[in-house]
């Protein structure tokens, strides 16, 4: 992330539309009018990790949850298993299979928004068609199944989480120990009516994505974001798929943090959310609030590493369900087998979703999901606890310390969308050499640009945390334009 | 007995001399709003929220006003109205009330109170101030940042319990409920750990350790319940 000179026409795209959360986008052009940069500013900032000090680890999973309206459940589940260590407990084996199943639930509804909602107007109407219906609406109007279908999945999650929950949206459900209340019979059967629906809606979706792929977005998997970096995600003991992390650290659970390079191999495998700090490092820029997770051993550069659906997909050997493992197989045929073009989060996304419905039916068939034995009951036992789970986006890691009382010393989380950051900087910059390189600037180019971030649904509003630790650089300059003298704080 | 007559909101009634215009209100079919009473405890017209007009005076704290012969008192006018939802906002905007994350969130008096005076937003700004918690209680906790001085605890604890745990320390706007002379609660001997003051708390000031959004144990009904119990016992065979 180095400072290039002055730039002399800089772009701006503000605001960032079709995201979750508030960002712009600035390309400058150099005396020539090739891309010097483009960067992704996130603008707005939000300091859980500050106002949490001084509150119970107890409240943490109802605090974090607001964190964000879209995955209030990963926030919830996450802090809630930090709360576990905090206990030092093993919870009951039906309260994880419930938090699995919620987990499941929100994964579903929020790559449901992301692929229905957000990116199909893009992608089924055209990256240059009339920007006034190139939205929710515009979809309704010109494909009405395909709108209704990724309405019918968001439903379905939803429904899923109000029913363990409570409510849709912040269930103050989980806590630490387990869960506050169990899944009745009724309920069971109510989920499993709607899920054939669900498998069709899903399955339309992947029919008409990779019908797009063969037809007309081929030359997007080479340049929206096609790069080689490592990739980070949890997997199970045997490798597999696996998006809840609770259990890592506890003994005979197994598998854990794995981070492979782009040519397949393994720089570092189960691994349990303590390894965070050792593993991981953050770098700040004084231009955005979003910091850059990078791999401490790589360095900021080399180290920046792509999270999320597309890096699950890559780091498991399998994904343990058949009708996903089938598409997983046709994802590795299209794009090798450790997939690099971030174009490809897309249909990432969707096998997910074919995987949280496959999962979802698993769990609800086994006998322990009505069990009552919910919550396991403790002081503090532990001054610091540290949980890691796989949120929409990707990694979600909550990191906690208490005092003897369990009172909040300091809160660390690491949120995917940051982790992604330095990744969708380079598709942007990606996106808009290939394109600008070309001549005139459009509108239709523009959106491109934008649809570049969309692969990776980030989540602004839960990835800019820290306070005191705001990035600064004041610089001293001669009359002339020289630099005299630089302070940086990062 | 010594009786005295008086027309409450023009319904006209009978009452034992020193019955308080709150209960003579309730006798009558009328309940008017507080926080800081509870049946059983001595009232101390902390609140405010029971403000009645009385024709021979100015608004009264309903609680700690006793009934007169030929009192005239009117309980829901513009001007109390006005009253309570200031009261209930000044509430919000003194303390640090976020019932979204609270764990007394469904089941806070607080909280019900604001629906009932109509305060559908705070026409004043917060004051957000720094306030602590206090986990050192095997036990229990106390937030001091959701405690509106209400002092249920300190009366049931020194009047019910007879172990006098709490009292109001400190003024103005550094007024709080104190521990054993201002000490981490867990260090107070003389608590007997019976949980009456977490019972009686209108808001989730105090609670359960270890209880999360939705887990509030407050019950301030069953004070009633055992002092009814008490007087059984130590009447007549």
């Amino acid at each position: 992330m180095t400072d290039s000179p002055a730039p002399q026409r800089r772009i701006t795209i503000d605001p960032l539309t079709r995201i979750e959360g508030h960002a712009r986008i600035t390309i400058d052009l150099d005396a020539r009018g090739s891309v010097q940069r483009a960067r992704l500013h996130v603008s707005e900032f939000r300091g859980f990790e500050a106002f949490c000090v001084g509150r119970p680890f107890t409240e943490m999973a109802a605090i974090t949850a607001r964190i964000c309206g879209i995955c209030p459940v990963s926030h919830l589940l996450t802090a809630a298993a930090t709360g576990d260590r905090i206990l030092a407990v093993t919870i009951p084996p039906a309260a994880e299979r419930l938090r699995r199943l919620m987990n499941l639930a929100q994964i579903l509804q929020s790559h449901a928004l992301s692929f229905f909602h957000l990116s199909s107007p893009d992608l089924l109407l055209g990256w240059d068609s009339d920007p006034e219906r190139r939205n929710l609406f515009g979809l309704i109007a010109a494909d009405p199944e395909l709108a209704r279908a990724g309405i019918g999945l968001r439903q379905f999650g939803q429904e899923l989480i109000a029913a363990l929950g409570g409510r849709r949206i912040h269930p103050a459900w989980a806590v630490p120990g387990g869960v506050r209340s169990a899944l009745n019979g009724e309920q069971r059967q109510g989920i499993r009516a709607g899920l054939p629906q669900a498998f069709a809606s899903v399955e339309l979706g992947l029919a008409l994505f990779k019908r797009l792929l063969d037809e007309r977005l081929r030359e997007e998997l080479a340049v929206f974001g096609d790069f080689a970096s490592p990739f980070l995600a949890l997997v199970d003991a045997t490798g597999q798929w696996e998006h809840y992390g609770g259990s890592l650290g506890v003994a005979g659970c197994g598998g854990g943090i794995r981070v492979m390079a782009s040519d397949g191999s393994l720089l570092a495998d189960g691994l349990d959310g303590t390894a965070m700090e050792t593993l991981l490092a953050e770098a700040v820029e004084p231009w955005s609030y979003l910091k850059f997770p990078y791999l401490r051993a790589l360095g900021p550069e080399a180290g920046s590493y792509r999270v999320g659906p597309l890096a699950r997909l890559n780091l498991c050997r399998r994904i343990g369900s058949p009708r996903a493992d089938r598409e997983l197989l046709e994802l590795r045929q299209r794009g090798g087998r450790v997939v690099t073009a971030s174009f490809l989060y897309h249909l990432a996304r969707l096998i997910e979703m074919l995987a949280c419905l496959e999962q979802i039916e698993r769990l609800l068939d086994d006998p322990l999901i009505t069990s009552t034995q919910l919550r396991a009951h403790a002081g503090v036992n532990a001054r610091e606890g540290v949980a890691v789970n796989e949120a929409p986006r990707g990694t979600l890691f909550h990191h906690y310390r208490v005092d003897g009382d369990g009172l909040i010393e300091a809160v660390n989380l690491i949120i995917a969308t940051g982790q992604n950051n330095a990744a969708m900087n380079r598709t942007i910059t990606q996106i808009a050499r290939h394109y600008l390189g070309r001549g005139q600037l459009s509108e239709g180019l523009l959106n491109r640009i934008e649809a570049g971030i969309r692969c990776f649904d980030p989540c602004l509003s839960c990835s800019t945390h820290a306070a005191g630790m705001m990035p600064l650089l004041v610089q001293l300059r001669g009359a002339d334009g020289a630099l005299l003298d630089e302070q940086r704080r990062d | 007995m010594n009786v005295c007559s008086l027309r409450i909101d023009d319904r006209a009634l009978t009452v034992a001399a020193g019955t308080s215009l709150l209960l003579a209100a309730r006798r009558a079919g009328i309940v008017i709003p507080s926080l800081c009473h509870l049946d059983g405890l001595t009232p101390v017209g902390a609140c405010r929220l029971c403000l009645v007009e009385v024709d021979t005076a100015g608004p009264l704290a309903a609680c700690v006003t006793a009934a007169a012969e030929g009192m005239r008192v009117r309980t829901d006018t513009p001007l109390l109205r006005d009253i309570r939802r200031s009261l209930v906002e000044m509430l919000f905007s003194e303390g640090n009330h976020t019932c979204a994350v609270c764990i007394a969130d469904g089941d806070c008096e607080l909280q019900t109170m604001a629906l009932r005076v109509g305060m559908d937003h705070n026409r004043l700004p917060g004051r957000f101030p720094s306030r602590t918690v206090d986990l050192s209680h095997p036990l229990f906790g106390l937030d001091h940042n959701r405690c509106i001085l209400c002092t249920r605890c300190v009366r049931v604890c020194d009047e019910v319990e007879g172990a006098h745990v709490w009292d109001v320390g400190w003024r103005g706007e550094r007024c709080r409920i104190i521990a054993g002379l201002d000490q981490p609660w867990g260090a107070v001997d003389s608590c007997s750990h019976c949980g009456k003051c977490v019972e009686v708390c209108p808001t989730g000031a105090l609670f359960h350790k270890g209880s999360c959004g939705g887990d509030h144990p407050s019950h301030p009904e069953r004070l009633a319940a055992l002092l009814r119990g008490r007087r059984r016992q130590e009447g007549p065979p």
